[in-house]
């Protein structure tokens, strides 16, 4: 058999014209379920122009594509077989690359990776020193591409994007203090020349000298324009291609216009009545400086609000030992893959999530889970990447890497939330769409009034007021109120394990009055244990063990396995039950070694004529002790009642006692009965109680809760609650660790306790608290300057507004906002640490 | 005279204004669709380019956004209709996947709202 040989190098277009333009690929693909997946992928393959050949083989999961590079590229390809539902596995990571200095390294660069086999694409980019590259793990590894950028002459590292974006926030920040400093600098002898009354060698300067040495000032200006104010002047006229306005727009007229005059009239003092020249080339500088340093003051509070994330991060670990082809080896954490083996020894950072497969040992969860207790882990539990090994060591295999750990999927959600818009945001939102070119108009009318009814020197005051107008208006406030606000407070809320889906959640949660808590696994551990067997009649207590404990081994029921372990403890083995049926709201029923069982509560008994006699009083006994009953009858007999009691977790009543202190009403809601309800209520402090609901109930009962007017928030474990949790005005799911349904809650609460919840309200009361002030202030400031700035208190009072103030104010204004949304973070937490 | 030379090109200046920034239309671009999925590459520098897309609703739809700068303004892009926000890291490809059912204007825009685009969606 003719062998064909597959080309696997040059799995990318940069192919020689050898082939006469054709080359022959081997693509891992992924999802293929059955052999009729092949048929479709290879007819999704085949439609495409500049593939001759196609063929997929549903055993080995390959694609072997024969195609014309110079008429399809790779990324073509791949595309198709994703839009047709599957996948191809390759791997995307992007590395630093040192010592590049010009385009032509960067071609060097781009045709070795993409030469080089196994790569699928590779992007270079100059600006960033970066290469980003996709590949196929079957054919190629970090090292391999290393070794390859290493051929082509240079340097490489691992690039995590975080680390870029710090890294050209650190450029932007050096760039504006150096914006900054030539600003200032300039803004010295300019000044000395703008007002030579309070400078002794100008003083009594002849107004010739003093002309030049403006137009001196005009031309030591520029540089500042050119220089320190380029980011304005560039964004606005990007801005204006888009048709748009912003604060860079306001900055460049600005300062412009008062340059142009000012020069102008330096040089062309014919055209101006009496001695009105004033050069305004201080305004130029000074103005452009404070508004630069502003926004270096800005950008550095700004770090600060995305520390908690970073603090997130930090979790991960950057290394594994995993076991390969026999061999231990340490690999950067990107390269891990799932079904790897990784070794794991005392004191080291579990790298990823999986199941642990051999060894023992405790790990501390406390970053993740708030457990500060080491958790146990034995061969076949999870192990959560991010966490501690505390002593032992052990063996897991990777079930969940990269981008799927839980690590990874918390951080990405928090990043999501941090970006996401509350409602509040709105009237700002619409206010900036039209705010800059509003201020414009109103320049331009300042002007108009003040040329035609102002006093002398008109033209100057009609200038200033422009200018002034210009420059005070800030429209970055507007858009920095909220979202400031709403990182430090999602970020915060992040760092005490509480899960904020977007600005919206925390709005509504702020205005919360009412918490349901579902009983079962939120206020009560969840483990229920099997605590009393009283008999009536001639039956015995193993007996009835034993047919209960037959008839739950069938039962999904929550309570099943306190019975189950019941039968256990007492050395019971239950037989299988027969004809086993299972009736909603009621119990279950069977037959178990030929005896007719029924289980449940007392409305079965009722339905199958079980005559209860003293056993009901027992059952409110045990009812009253916070214990659900559950009744059994033998052949339409009572024979007896069992108790099973799940403990309370340790800070239940803790929590709802300070959830009551923000005046929050707590509402209990179960499918248990009444009495028993009541009681544990009772015990932790709840008033109201919605007992004997049935699951599919629980919804309905928050809608009623809401028809009475109230803003509800509904807890519950996340995987029987979904319904209720979506019902609610803000759903919270509560678990631990990974086991928590992320997706359905609008806030999910990462350790387990009840504590939780009152942080998560407290925090989000106090952003938007901070939220409003930010906006307030926003308002406030430039509804109360904008119209000073223009001369409406000159009529009144004489009063107009320096310019240069001006800038001081509107340079600072963002200072104050970002400022302000910071003070969140030194908010303290009740109830939990730090 | 004077004042009214400067009146009347004050207020020529304000209609201007009014309209080249609040009414004049945008270039609109047409996503392109391949395999049944549109797509539409963005460039992100100093603002959307382009910053009007129409698309077709019940298609799903592809917006492969590439950020230019390093200016921290543009390092998110929020789609608030669809709850969809997006880091954009300098200099990065990031694809945002949108599936438009309804039609409709849909604003997107940076995280302050200083930069805009929409997404125009018709049947």
């Amino acid at each position: 058999m003719i062998k064909q040989q597959v080309i696997i190098p040059s799995a990318t277009t940069g192919v020689s014209g050898e082939n006469k333009g054709e080359v022959r690929i081997e693509l891992p693909i992924a999802g293929m379920t059955c052999a009729s997946c092949t048929a479709t992928i290879e007819k999704a393959l085949a439609s495409i122009n500049g593939i001759s050949q196609a063929n997929l083989n549903f055993a080995s999961k390959k694609a072997f594509v024969s195609y014309a590079p110079t008429r399809v590229r790779v990324g073509r390809i791949l595309r198709v077989i994703k839009d047709s539902g599957y996948d191809v596995s390759s791997e995307k990571v992007t590395l630093k690359i040192r010592e590049m200095t010009c385009a032509s390294c960067v071609r060097k660069v781009e045709d070795a990776l993409k030469g080089s086999p196994g790569v699928i694409g590779a992007e270079v980019n100059l600006g960033s020193e970066s290469a980003a590259i996709e590949y196929l793990s079957s054919m190629t590894d970090l090292k391999s591409l290393k070794k390859t950028i290493e051929s082509a002459g240079y340097k490489t590292g691992i690039e995590e994007s975080q680390s870029r974006e710090e890294d050209s926030k650190v450029r932007e920040y050096r760039s504006l203090l150096r914006r900054f400093m030539v600003a200032a600098i300039i803004s010295l002898p300019v000044i000395a020349v703008s007002y030579p009354k309070f400078f002794p060698g100008l003083k009594d300067m002849e107004m010739d000298t003093l002309r030049l040495l403006w137009i001196g000032a005009s031309i030591i200006t520029v540089p500042v324009l050119i220089y320190s104010g380029s980011s304005f002047f560039k964004g606005a006229v990007a801005a204006f291609r888009h048709r748009a306005a912003d604060m860079n727009t306001l900055i460049a007229l600005g300062t412009g216009m008062a340059w142009l005059f000012s020069t102008v009239a330096v040089l062309f003092p014919e055209l101006f009545p009496e001695n009105t020249i004033e050069p305004y080339f201080d305004v130029v500088s000074v103005v452009i400086a404070l508004v630069v340093l502003g926004q270096a003051l800005e950008l550095r509070a700004k770090g600060r609000t995305s520390e908690a994330i970073k603090k997130l991060m930090g979790l991960q670990a950057r290394t594994a030992r995993v076991i390969r082809k026999g061999n231990e080896i340490d690999i950067a954490i990107e390269e891990v893959l799932v079904g790897d083996k990784v070794i794991v020894r005392p004191g080291d950072k579990i790298p990823v999530d999986g199941v642990l497969v051999e060894g023992r040992s405790n790990v501390d969860e406390s970053m993740l889970t708030g457990e500060s207790l080491p958790a146990e882990k034995q061969e076949g539990d999870e192990v959560i990447g991010g966490t501690i090994n505390n002593t032992g060591a052990f063996k897991f295999k990777a079930t969940k890497v990269g981008k799927d750990t839980a690590l990874a999927m918390i951080i990405k959600m928090v990043q999501e939330a941090q970006g996401s818009k509350a409602p509040i945001q709105k009237l700002a939102d619409t206010v900036s769409g039209y705010f800059v070119p509003a201020v414009m108009v109103i320049a331009v009318t300042s002007f108009i009034l003040w040329y035609d009814l102002g006093p002398e020197p008109r033209i100057i005051l009609a200038l200033l007021g422009a200018v002034t107008t210009l420059i005070v208006a800030s429209p970055c406030v507007l858009g920095l109120a909220t979202p400031t606000s709403l990182m430090i407070g999602i970020g915060k809320a992040a760092e005490n394990g509480i899960l904020i889906r977007n600005g919206e959640a925390i709005q509504v949660a702020s205005a919360l009055d009412t918490v349901v808590l579902d009983k079962t696994g939120t206020i009560t551990i969840g483990k229920p244990a099997l605590t009393d067997v009283i008999i009536i009649g001639e039956g015995n207590e193993k007996d009835v063990v034993r047919f209960a404990a037959a008839l739950e081994k069938n039962s999904g029921h929550p309570l099943a396995e306190a019975i189950l372990q019941g039968a256990r403890t007492r050395d019971i083995v239950p037989s299988d039950p027969e004809d086993f049926k299972a009736i909603p709201g009621h119990g279950v029923e069977g037959i178990v070694d030929g005896y007719r069982i029924t289980l449940g509560n007392r409305k079965l008994m009722d339905r199958v004529g079980a005559d209860l006699g003293d056993l009901e009083k027992d059952s409110h006994t045990l009812a009253d002790e916070g214990k659900t009953p559950i009744f059994i009858s033998i052949d339409g007999k009572a024979a007896g009642v069992i108790a099973v009691s799940d403990p309370l977790k340790e800070d239940s009543i803790e929590a709802i006692k300070g959830l009551k202190g923000l005046g929050v009403d707590v509402v209990m809601i179960t499918g248990d009965n009444r009495r028993t309800a009541k009681a544990i209520a009772k015990r932790v402090g709840i008033d109201r109680v919605l007992a004997e609901v049935l699951p599919e109930d629980k919804a309905r009962e928050v809608q009623k809760l809401q028809l009475e007017g109230r803003k509800v928030a509904f807890v519950g474990d996340g995987i029987n609650d979904a319904p209720a949790l979506a019902r609610a005005d803000v759903g919270m799911a509560i678990g631990t660790g990974t086991d928590v349904a992320i997706e359905a809650s609008d806030i999910t609460l990462i350790k387990g306790s009840l504590l939780g919840i009152q942080a998560a309200i407290s925090i989000s009361k106090a952003t938007m608290k901070n939220v409003r002030e930010n906006l307030f202030g926003a308002f406030f400031y430039n509804t109360a300057l904008i119209p000073v700035a223009a001369g409406i208190l000159y009529p009144l009072w004489g009063i107009t507004m320096n310019p240069i103030l001006a800038g001081a104010a509107m340079a600072m204004s963002s200072v104050t906002v970002v400022s302000n949304a910071n003070r969140l973070r030194f908010l303290k937490v009740t109830g939990r640490d730090g | 005279m004077d004042k009214t030379i400067v009146t009347a090109a004050g207020v020529l200046t304000i209609g201007w204004v009014i309209w080249f920034f609040l009414f004049s239309k945008k270039k609109e671009y047409r996503a392109a669709v391949s395999s049944g999925v549109q797509e539409v590459i963005i460039k992100v520098k100093g603002g959307y380019t382009p910053d009007l897309i129409v698309a077709k609703a019940g298609k799903p739809l592809r917006l492969l956004f590439t950020r230019e700068e390093e200016a921290s303004c543009t390092e998110m892009v929020v789609f608030e209709a669809f709850n969809k926000s997006a880091k954009l890291p300098p200099y990065e490809e990031v694809t945002v996947e949108l599936l438009p059912e309804k039609p409709g204007e849909y604003d997107f825009s940076c995280q302050m709202g200083m930069i805009r685009g929409k997404l125009i969606v018709e049947e």
